[in-house]
């Protein structure tokens, strides 16, 4: 099936745009970056078709990558149904998004720079989803975090970009300190990192004691690796602050893709989980505990793509929510249709920015409802789709994930109500205050091009219609069979939440203007805990970030370096003289130095001649 | 004589050539110079295929009877390539820099591959420290005569700590010599390992840790480490190629290819405590390298908490851990080399080696640019570039041996990232100074040859390790198999062994 072609494709778009671009036309660039990911996503396709029902997984090995004693990983690669629904869903994002972005970058130094570094995303995103052992997929997800740092820091004369990117890699770090660590448990348990290999030893020992023990913190570790990724609390710090890189990148990879790797590899190693109850309920906390957290800093962000960056973290938090419920075809058809709502968010925010020459302050928008009418109702799909109302696609997939938290624990079921209801009122704020009312800015906004608009529609329409994609269906047979339990209460609730939110959204901000002034001003404090995020920036900066730097400087380098052990090591020379003299002494002396070693190598080798002849 | 010993007195005809050419004829002086690397290059590239049959062993000297006895084995074949691939990138990025006293110069960098690859190959114990100590000579001169302000201090502070080290070896050497009457290495080996030559538990411990002190500065090993930032600032650029790429690994092999085999009981019974020192290094390194002001210092100090990795994995005793520690010997090599390749290059431009004298460079110079970022890449463990295969390996290693020692140790790899990025950000991003916007140009021609095939290095290790990993898994395999059977039984009481007995009674 030569799956290898599969990501070849944009590595090649990659190497070419990242050697010859500089010196060749845009069009030149646009049609390497653009065929090299339609070509993947052709391959894909073609692939697929011929792959058929994907009963079992169809798996191409390469040829052996490290080999040390027992432990052989292998350079392999693998499709089942999770991938298929993956591989779809990056290759077919992935191309929209980068006939947009030929439209939003036409103006912008480094396009050749910002194209093979999108190939390159490409590349190592479709190598993490066609990882055929966790090795492989850590080649994939060690290389999207880097291809992000060099997207988020793209406009590298901006020092709030480059740290971004760098807080962005560094946060990653710590998540994959997680990884790594199961990983090298999972090779002390199964002698393998091979997913084949492992799950199948894992299914077969059952549950006892001590297996049950290890599975845990395997799978506990895995999921601090998937919080880094996915920006789940309390790693989710970077994701916000990556809105420093250009739109499309924001959703591209801090929206459809890459962040929802965490969710995947979660999926991913479901047999893990399974034996794991205790993970499991950990994962479906630390996911309600970021969506609701998440949403409530939505709340109140005036910048129009930090709104949508905590929406993202916020939405990644149910689909942790459905992981730890067991749920999980239900958290990859969330993730799928989150890409596609989503990544029009993003898409339609970059088009307004554009629009508005740059300005992301929502309180300076307005009124541009008539102004870029197909940026604002493809926008308001997505919105509708976001918020879950029927028929449109979030609703099925969000729903899904409700009710299997229900079914894990019914006080989850409800925060995660709250969580609809206010995912509904900031999606649709950010409307309001954006398209009705008054245009408050002092540009001149203008509509986006055709390669703009385009993508946008496409994107529009699969938010509408997405959730009739099967996925469920297609994905049941792959993971654990969930007991069903539909129950049309619990799903109204839901929805009368979301358009709760909405209609709330409504009246603040078309109907009643002057209202969230005034309660702003009366929960003045609650307001500021929420629109400086709960200061968590500051906390950690703090705690973390400043001791170390200081221990470091003065403690380590001055005091214990160059200080102490310095000091012995330079005093042992001269401790009768002093150090200083000492010092004196070997720098205008070399040659006596020299001398005295040489003496004191020939006493140590008499010393030693005589300890061997005096024992004989 | 074979390609071995070949490669091994290449360089010190090329030496004794130099000696004998005119001083006015710089350029023919640097060509000599780099045919002669080269050639020791393209020969060296026969040893993958032919190392295990390349063995010379005549006696040398009669009383004591020292041999010259070379021989290659699936760590040293790589140590050795490792020295013939570098030597000629020293002398290409030499070709401006040095315009002082180039004859010499020259010279010194011939020898000190002479030197370094002597210490590789030779099995003979004695023969072994004359390695030793001619590889540390021409590096003395080397920082001593071309370094910076603070040279001589440097270099002496260098010779020094390696001297203090090597003596204890040289009576260690010197002792084991009048017990078992050769220097012979694999004789020692074996009349160890059959009991014909037996040391108490005492001796052991102190032959090991004679030894070990001897190779542990040479790493260095925390708290050994002192010399290093030193000596790397103070160092003309080869030089610190050279001394963070090649003579590291002196210290690294010595443990693995000497202590560990030799004294495998007290090895085991160190392990414990080397190996709290090791991760100390790792963290202590990273931390410190954070904070420093001058690059060559930032990146000697990664040095410490990258040799750290190295020295964790051999006393994991584990084979990944093993394989690990060798294949991270070889990537140090590589990607430090390259960092300090790098860092030369800039300070040809801007004359600095302060990190606040940067910023900005990526738009005035983007290949350069981009080069140090793979490099920084490769450093800090991406997959699909060298560094990674070997950490992976080493913590693998660890967390069989014990998963709390991979615990600490993966700090170094969160911590790496910290202050190579932050090294990065403030060189190469944000505005430029006007020094920089004008005297910035990109890699040059010559400069590209030098790295490139760095880069190709830094890809291939890090993709195809079919390449290299096989003979290095059979040559720790035989370490691990020999320290595993022997570590309970070798100590036999003194009394019991029949040669030692007679001896006795002969003595009588």
């Amino acid at each position: 099936m030569l799956l290898w072609l599969i990501p070849i494709f944009p590595l090649a778009g990659f190497v070419i745009n990242g050697i010859f671009g500089r010196s060749r036309s845009k069009a030149f660039v646009n049609t390497v970056a653009i065929g090299s990911v339609l070509l993947s996503f052709a391959w894909v396709v073609k692939t697929l078709l011929a792959l058929g029902e994907l009963e079992t997984a169809h798996i191409e090995r390469y040829f052996t990558w490290i080999e040390s004693g027992e432990l052989r990983i292998g350079m392999d690669l693998a499709v089942d149904r999770l991938t298929a629904v993956m591989l779809l869903v990056v290759t077919g994002i992935g191309s929209i998004i980068h006939v947009y972005a030929t439209g939003y970058m036409a103006h912008e130094d480094g396009y050749y720079r910002f194209f093979s570094y999108m190939n390159l995303f490409m590349f190592f995103m479709l190598v993490l989803v066609l990882g055929g052992n966790y090795l492989i997929l850590f080649v994939g997800w060690e290389g999207v975090g880097l291809c992000s740092y060099l997207l988020i820091g793209f406009y590298y004369l901006r020092k709030s970009a480059t740290n971004a990117g760098n807080k962005a890699f560094i946060v990653n770090r710590i998540g994959d300190f997680g990884f790594s660590l199961a990983m090298f448990l999972i090779v002390i348990s199964f002698n393998s990192l091979d997913f084949g290999t492992v799950f199948s030893q894992v299914n077969r020992s059952g549950v006892n004691g001590t297996s049950e023990a290890a599975m845990t913190t395997i799978a506990l570790l895995l999921m601090v690796g998937a919080c880094g990724k996915s920006a789940q609390f309390p790693l989710y710090v970077w994701l916000p602050d990556a809105m420093e890189g250009p739109t499309p990148v924001s959703a591209l990879i801090h929206a459809a893709t890459m962040v929802t790797a965490g969710v995947y590899m979660v999926a991913r190693s479901w047999p893990i989980y399974m034996h794991a109850p205790g993970a499991m309920n950990v994962v479906a906390l630390i996911g309600l505990f970021t969506a609701v957290f998440a949403a409530t800093i939505g709340l109140a962000q005036n910048d129009i793509k930090k709104v949508f960056a905590y929406s993202t973290v916020s939405q990644l938090g149910y689909m942790f929510l459905g992981l730890g419920s067991g749920a999980f075809s239900a958290s990859i058809f969330h993730l799928m249709t989150h890409a596609f709502f989503k990544a029009l968010l993003f898409l339609g925010a970059g088009s307004v920015i554009h629009a508005c020459s740059g300005e992301q302050d929502m309180r300076h928008m307005g009124g541009l409802r008539t102004k870029i009418p197909w940026t604002c109702w493809t926008i308001f799909c997505a919105a509708i789709a976001i918020a879950g109302i029927p028929p449109f696609s979030g609703f099925h997939s969000k729903d899904a994930i409700l009710l299997a938290a229900h079914h894990h624990a019914p006080w989850m079921y409800w925060v995660g109500v709250v969580t609809a209801a206010m995912t509904a009122f900031y999606v649709f704020r950010a409307f309001f205050m954006t398209f009705f009312g008054s245009y408050r800015g002092h540009h001149h906004p203008h509509e986006s091009p055709a390669s703009m608009i385009g993508p946008l529609v496409v994107l529009a329409l699969l938010s509408l219609g997405g959730g009739y994609i099967a996925i469920p269906h297609f994905l049941d047979k792959f993971f654990p069979i969930m007991e069903e339990a539909h129950d049309a209460t619990l799903v109204a609730i839901s929805v009368a939440a979301g358009a709760l939110g909405i209609g709330f959204a409504a009246l603040l901000y078309v109907f009643k203007p002057g209202l969230p002034d005034s309660i702003v001003a009366s929960l003045r404090s609650l307001h500021s805990l929420v629109y400086n995020k709960y200061w968590v920036d500051e906390i950690y900066d703090l705690l973390v970030v400043k001791p170390l730097v200081g221990i470091s400087r003065v403690g380590l380098w001055r005091i214990a370096d160059a200080g102490i052990i310095d000091g012995i090591a330079n005093g042992v020379g001269g401790r009768a003289q002093g150090i200083g003299r000492a010092l004196r002494l070997i720098q205008s002396g070399n040659i006596r130095s020299y001398a005295t070693w040489v003496v004191a190598g020939s006493i140590a080798m008499i010393v030693a001649m005589g300890l061997v002849g005096g024992s004989r | 004589m074979t390609l071995l010993d070949a490669l091994l007195f290449l360089p010190l005809a090329g030496f004794a050539l130099l000696l004998f050419l005119p001083r006015a004829q710089s350029e023919n002086i640097r060509l000599t110079a780099l045919a002669v690397s080269l050639a020791v290059f393209l020969g060296s590239l026969g040893l993958p295929f032919l190392f295990e049959t390349l063995s010379t062993d005549f006696v040398w000297i009669e009383s004591p009877n020292i041999h010259y006895h070379v021989s290659l084995d699936g760590i040293s074949l790589w140590l050795v390539l490792l020295t013939t691939v570098l030597t000629p990138i020293a002398i290409l990025i030499s070709w401006r820099s040095i315009q002082d006293r180039i004859k010499e110069y020259y010279a010194f960098l011939l020898l000190l591959e002479f030197g370094l690859i002597g210490v590789f190959i030779a099995q003979d114990l004695f023969l072994f420290y004359v390695f030793w100590e001619v590889s540390l000579v021409p590096m003395y001169f080397l920082i001593g005569i071309w370094g910076h302000e603070r040279r001589i201090y440097a270099a002496v502070k260098f010779f020094l700590f390696t001297m203090a080290g090597s003596v204890l070896m040289l009576a260690a050497i010197i002792y084991l010599y009048n017990k078992a009457e050769t220097f012979d290495y694999a004789l020692i080996l074996q009349a160890l390992s059959t009991g014909k030559l037996a040391l108490s538990a005492a001796e052991q411990m102190a032959l090991f840790l004679a030894f070990f002190l001897a190779f542990a500065i040479k790493v260095p090993l925390f708290p050994l480490h002192t010399w290093l930032p030193d000596a790397h600032v103070e160092a003309p650029t080869a030089g610190s190629v050279m001394l963070a790429a090649v003579m590291l690994k002196m210290g690294t092999y010595g443990i693995i290819h000497f202590c560990v085999p030799m004294f495998p009981r007290a090895a085991h019974e160190c392990a414990p405590w080397i190996v709290k020192l090791a991760i100390i290094g790792i963290v202590y390194g990273a931390l410190v390298a954070l904070v420093q002001p001058n690059m060559k210092k930032l990146v000697a100090y990664s040095s410490v908490s990258h040799l750290g990795f190295v020295v964790l994995g051999i006393f994991s005793f584990t084979q990944q851990g093993m394989d690990g520690a060798v294949y991270q010997m070889l990537n140090h090599g590589i990607s430090t080399g390259a960092l300090f390749v790098l860092v030369g290059f800039m300070y040809e431009r801007r004359h600095s080696l302060e990190i606040a004298d940067y910023g900005g460079v990526a738009p005035y110079a983007p290949w350069l640019s981009t080069v140090f970022l793979i490099t920084t890449l490769a450093s800090i463990g991406l997959p699909t570039l060298n560094n990674f295969v070997g950490e992976f390996l080493v913590l693998q290693g660890a967390a069989i041996a014990n998963f709390k020692w991979a615990v600490y140790a993966a700090l170094g790899v969160i911590l790496s990232a910290c202050y190579m990025l932050w090294l990065y950000q403030r060189t190469f991003y944000g505005e430029a100074s006007e020094v920089i916007k004008h005297h910035m140009p990109d890699l040059t021609g010559r400069e590209w040859a030098a790295m490139l095939p760095l880069l190709l290095l830094m890809v291939w290790m890090g993709t195809y390790t079919k390449t290299f990993l096989p003979p290095i898994s059979a040559s720790t395999a035989r370490i691990l198999v020999g320290t595993e059977s022997s570590k309970r039984i070798r100590v036999a009481a003194p009394r019991a062994n029949t040669l030692l007995a007679k001896e006795a009674a002969d003595v009588r």
